[in-house]
């Protein structure tokens, strides 16, 4: 069955995205990242160290751009005018690439989103050719507006960066699914294989994770845990689930020649 | 002359040198990079031909692991 994830025009056949941080070394790195069987995966922006180890590998070595979508960040970005100064940069340095994941951050101990910093960077950013892919609140207001101005992708939260708690809100995530036109991905707050799962299950389009896979005792057996999770997910969504009852009165065996 | 490259002050010998030479000098060649100067992106196919003058303001970035 040919169930593609599209994202601004490109097809992937991978629903799950993964951030390329917090790992013990390249290698690890790319480790999980096969095991993850990710096709977009993030990165960062920062400066170059000048004069130190300018021999020393770097990430691009390890996941050559040819080979992956990156997706740069604004990781660390807390205003609009540094997010977009910070993509223009990523698209030189990616060669005029044009998707990339806006995030402006509202404080540094939740991590959490500024919508009001994030809507205008984002405006700045669709007029200026980019395709935004865009981490913000579950409000399906500020969902709706981000789709509204030319968003190519809503990535709400489901609970704080790096908390691994898991989908906390699933009624607000199923307003922002049901009411948009653009994919909705999660981003952020997933945990363990379930918690993919579920948003999955809640008709998410993908999944973008960093922490739940680089902090695990094993990153590279979550990796596949996550991929397999993310599939049998979506699986169950398009399958549909049936109605939960209280009671079923509806056996699976069936109630004729029973030898009592 | 002098310049401010990713907020510290560096000195050089020579004055009046391009884009170019710098990313020389700094041993930067053929790493993929992209360089701001005075808050101006300044193209990679710019690198040859932008000379820098005293005091400018440059930051020089790159792609690292991030979520």
């Amino acid at each position: 069955m040919s169930d593609l994830l599209k994202i601004a025009d490109k097809t992937y056949h991978s629903r799950l995205l993964v951030g390329t941080g917090k790992y013990q070394d390249f290698a690890q790195t790319r480790a999980a990242i096969d095991a993850s069987g990710a096709e977009i995966i993030t990165v960062a922006i920062r400066r170059t160290n000048i004069g130190q180890n300018s021999g020393e590998p770097s990430l691009l070595d390890f996941l050559p751009p040819e080979e992956f979508t990156y997706l740069p960040n604004t990781a660390g970005c807390y205003s609009a005018d540094d997010a977009v100064r910070t993509l223009r940069l990523a698209r030189e340095l990616l060669d005029g690439h044009k998707l990339v994941k806006l995030e402006v951050l509202g404080d540094p101990n939740t991590l959490y989103p500024n919508m009001i910093e994030t809507i205008a960077a984002a405006k700045v950013l669709v007029k200026d050719g980019f395709d935004v892919m865009v981490y913000c609140s579950d409000d399906p207001i500020m969902a709706k507006q981000l789709e509204e101005i030319g968003c190519c992708a809503v990535m709400p939260l489901a609970s704080l960066i790096g908390s691994g708690m898991g989908i906390l809100n699933p009624w607000n995530l199923q307003i922002i699914i049901a009411n948009a036109n653009i994919p909705v991905l999660v981003d952020a707050g997933v945990g363990t294989a379930s918690d993919a799962a579920i948003a999955m299950e809640l008709g998410c389009q993908g999944i973008l994770m960093n922490t739940a896979i680089a902090a695990a005792g094993n990153p590279v057996l979550m990796a596949s845990a996550m991929k397999k999770a993310v599939q049998a997910g979506r699986e169950a969504y398009l399958a549909g689930r049936m109605p939960k009852k209280l009671y079923s009165a509806s056996p699976s065996s069936p109630s004729a020649g029973l030898i009592v | 002359m002098q310049l401010i490259i990713n907020g510290k002050f560096r000195d050089f010998d020579s004055a009046g040198f391009s884009v170019a030479h710098l990313v020389s000098t700094l041993a930067l060649e053929g790493k993929r990079l992209a360089i701001e100067c005075n808050g101006e992106i300044v193209p990679r196919s710019q690198f040859a031909e932008k000379q820098l003058t005293d005091g400018d303001k440059l930051e020089i970035v790159g792609a690292v692991g991030g979520g």
